[in-house]
């Protein structure tokens, strides 16, 4: 999956420790993380707690999630189905080259030259841009975020809000300089008001979308039963190119469907929540097919795989691929408050980045990744389609460690703590046996606190790191004990 | 082979762990989450919380709908607006304004600086108004490019939460979910209202006459 036109994975970007420690010197990217975080989570725990039945919601999200995937191929029939029927276009594409030819083509045929773009990371993930620049088409990013990434020429840091690494003062120098070279340069005297901004980009972007002929859009979930397709967003830059063009080409990844229309009853209250902390978003739009007199009269669906069949393939990792992209497993991680999400070297950063990228790209090819975490479990519980992440984690790990033995021959204990690992994670029940065990066996073991080198098979995990004796209470019983009854309904 | 028989064929080979005669109904999907948050009056509940999200949001009843309508028209100066096909004529007040109906291109759309519709449903939990394009409500692009939406919206079209809405709207049209104004934070997780859609929403929530006699 080294597919030139793939963005999964940066190319030549330095691996996770080093980028890590080079984010790490940099004290106003850690200020405007923190804040940034610190901001998103609050809001989010607000919007949670607000719902007494939030885990119930998480348990049908899940469930649904689950009976997608494992009947995966008959629902992508069913989807392609009605959404034919509904006057839509299928296309499917295996991967990144795949899908960059199928849209080039399709724009090249509308005769435009230029495209309007909904913030999508299907389409950073396959590197849509690039390829559509070099098929001699401009493509104008218009989420807010999007656009000042695009005119710096830089990375997205985050799922939600990718130009979360800048700060005001360096926006306004970038609109100054920058938005003249794409088009309706930025107004004199532009202050770093955030208001100010935000008018700035609204001027700016105005005029392409009142002349735009080609939108392309990501899919938040696509509906098998009624072929009925959806965007969720804030600016209404989604509406714009949902609406005004004509043309619409939205490109999903394969585990995006859903099985009913009912189903975006649990999923409507999920995302929201979950990502920016609100009750509802701004706008969703939803569309099926296409309505005579009223949008785009031309819809194309590319369906994506890329990696994520063979993320699917396995039985552990799969449950990856049940990500609804809401970004909370970032915004609780300590990992990545403090790196940022350069540091992934991925279109996909935070905790699920690190389980989703290296199944995408295959875990030769990002193999640090999945040990840029800490396993502390603040992800799962934010999670709002129960992903395991730190279970994920230490299966990958566990397959890091043994292409890496394979490579070198040599057996390694940590392959096998990681087996053992994997095996806790599974199960709450196993995970809490394990902790009690942990905390009076790594207590015996222990000189001053801290679990110096182990003999026999942990030898190699142990020799390389010391681990701070487990305390004598677990974090969770210990939050059980003194918050037994929590009003909200979450378990933290 | 076609990319579509490679992709189907991959995902059964990822898929074998499944039983061959599994359906999906197989895989339990329990809903034990409620039907809906609102345990008081729907629209009391809605118009506190589309307030929330700094929209402005007026009441009246079926006899003071139209003189309402009319101040909160005549509040924003406006020079041109769009009432779509269907809206009720009794409910349009007459005004300084120049009054436009389709057919209209997106540069009359855009030159309109406001815009006045129905909706379909309400929903009180999230404060959302949902439009379907139907009668009053027009084509999408009628409320997305003027500045300013006033958005009318029946007390018995408000439903408690999200399920209900769901449950009542019909997918095969084309839906818009709006909960405030456009909005965005991503400057420094600033939120700023106002970007790309209307910069002003205001709900006028009207209730039977009887209630309030
Ligand atoms: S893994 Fe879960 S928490 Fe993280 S982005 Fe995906 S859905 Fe959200």
């Amino acid at each position: 999956m080294s597919d030139a036109g793939t963005n999964v994975v940066w190319l030549g970007s330095p691996t996770f420790p080093r980028a890590a420690s080079a984010a790490l010197a940099n004290p106003q990217l850690r200020r405007n993380l923190r804040k940034a975080t610190t901001t998103i989570r609050d809001k989010r725990l607000a919007a949670t707690g607000e719902l007494d039945d939030w885990e119930q919601l998480r348990e049908a999200g899940a469930a649904t999630k689950r009976r997608v995937l494992r009947h995966l191929d008959r629902y992508l029939l069913q989807l392609e189905e009605s959404v034919t029927r509904a006057g839509g276009i299928v296309h499917w594409a295996a991967d990144a080259a795949e899908a960059n030819e199928i849209v080039a083509e399709l724009v090249r045929a509308t005769g435009s030259d230029e495209v309007v773009k909904v913030k999508s990371m299907a389409t950073q993930e396959i590197g849509l841009n690039e390829a559509l620049a070099e098929a001699g088409i401009r493509a104008y990013e218009t989420d807010l975020a999007e656009l000042i990434v695009q005119l710096r020429d830089d990375r997205p840091s985050h799922i939600l809000v990718p130009a979360i690494h800048l700060g005001r003062a360096e926006i306004r120098e970038t609109f100054v300089h920058e938005m003249a070279h794409w088009g309706r340069p930025a107004p004199e005297g532009l202050t770093d008001e955030p208001r100010a901004l935000a008018a700035a980009a609204r001027l700016h972007l105005r005029e392409k979308f009142l002349r735009a002929k080609v939108a392309i859009s990501g899919a938040n979930f696509a509906v098998a039963e009624t072929g009925t397709v959806g965007v969720v967003e804030s600016e209404g830059n989604g509406r714009m190119c949902l609406t005004l063009p004509e043309t619409l080409i939205t490109v999903m990844g394969i585990e995006k469907v859903l099985p009913k229309w009912q189903d975006l009853e649990v999923f409507l209250q999920l995302l929201p929540r979950s990502s920016t902390g609100e009750r509802m978003n701004p706008y969703t739009s939803t569309w099926t097919g296409t309505t005579p007199g009223d949008g785009p009269q031309t819809f194309h669906l590319v369906l994506l795989d890329n990696g994520r069949t063979a993320t699917l393939a396995d039985t552990t990792g799969r449950q990856a691929l049940a990500c609804i992209r809401c970004s909370a497993c970032l915004n609780v991680c300590p990992v990545y408050e403090r790196t940022g999400g350069h540091a992934y070297g991925s279109v996909y950063p935070g905790p699920i980045g690190a389980i989703l990228t290296p199944q995408l790209v295959g875990v030769e090819h990002a193999e640090t990744l999945p040990f840029a975490s800490t396993l502390c479990g603040a992800c799962y519980d934010a999670c709002p389609v129960q992903i395991n992440i730190p279970e994920v984690l230490t299966h990958l790990r566990a397959k890091a460690v043994a292409a890496r033995r394979a490579r070198r021959r040599t057996p390694s204990g940590e392959a096998l703590a990681m087996k053992a690992a994997t095996a806790i994670l599974t199960s709450p029940g196993r995970l809490a046996a394990a902790q009690k065990a942990a905390s009076l066996g790594g207590r015996a073991i222990a000189r001053n606190g801290v679990i110096g080198p182990l003999p026999g098979p942990l030898r190699s995990w142990t020799d390389a790191r010391d681990t701070p004796a487990p305390p004598r209470e677990t974090f969770r019983s210990w939050w059980r004990r003194t918050r037994p009854q929590h009003p909200s309904g979450e378990q933290r | 082979m076609t990319a579509r028989d490679t992709i189907l064929g991959r995902i059964r080979d990822a898929l074998v762990d499944v039983p061959a005669d599994e359906t999906p109904d197989d895989v339990p999907l329990p809903r034990a989450y409620h039907r809906s948050h609102a345990d008081v009056d729907a629209p009391a509940l809605f118009a506190e919380r589309v307030a929330d999200y700094r929209a402005r949001v007026v009441e009246a009843t079926a006899d003071t709908a139209r003189a309402t309508i009319a101040e909160l028209l005549a509040a924003r100066s406006l020079r041109a607006l769009v009432v779509p096909p269907g809206f009720p004529e009794d409910l349009v007040p007459d005004g300084a304004w120049r009054r436009r109906a389709e057919p209209l291109d997106v540069g009359e759309l855009e030159a309109a600086d406001g815009v006045l519709t129905t909706c379909a449903v309400g929903i009180a939990v999230t404060g959302t108004l949902v439009l379907d394009a139907g009668p009053g409500q027009g084509r999408r692009a009628l409320t997305l490019l003027p500045d300013y939406h006033l958005c009318v919206v029946r007390a018995d079209q408000i439903v408690g939460d999200v399920p209900d809405a769901i449950a009542r709207l019909d997918p095969s049209r084309p839906l818009t979910f709006i909960s405030g104004p456009s909005a965005t934070s991503d400057i420094e997780l600033d939120r700023v209202e106002g970007v790309h859609g209307p910069r002003t929403l205001e709900v006028l929530i009207v209730r039977p006459s009887q209630e309030h006699p």
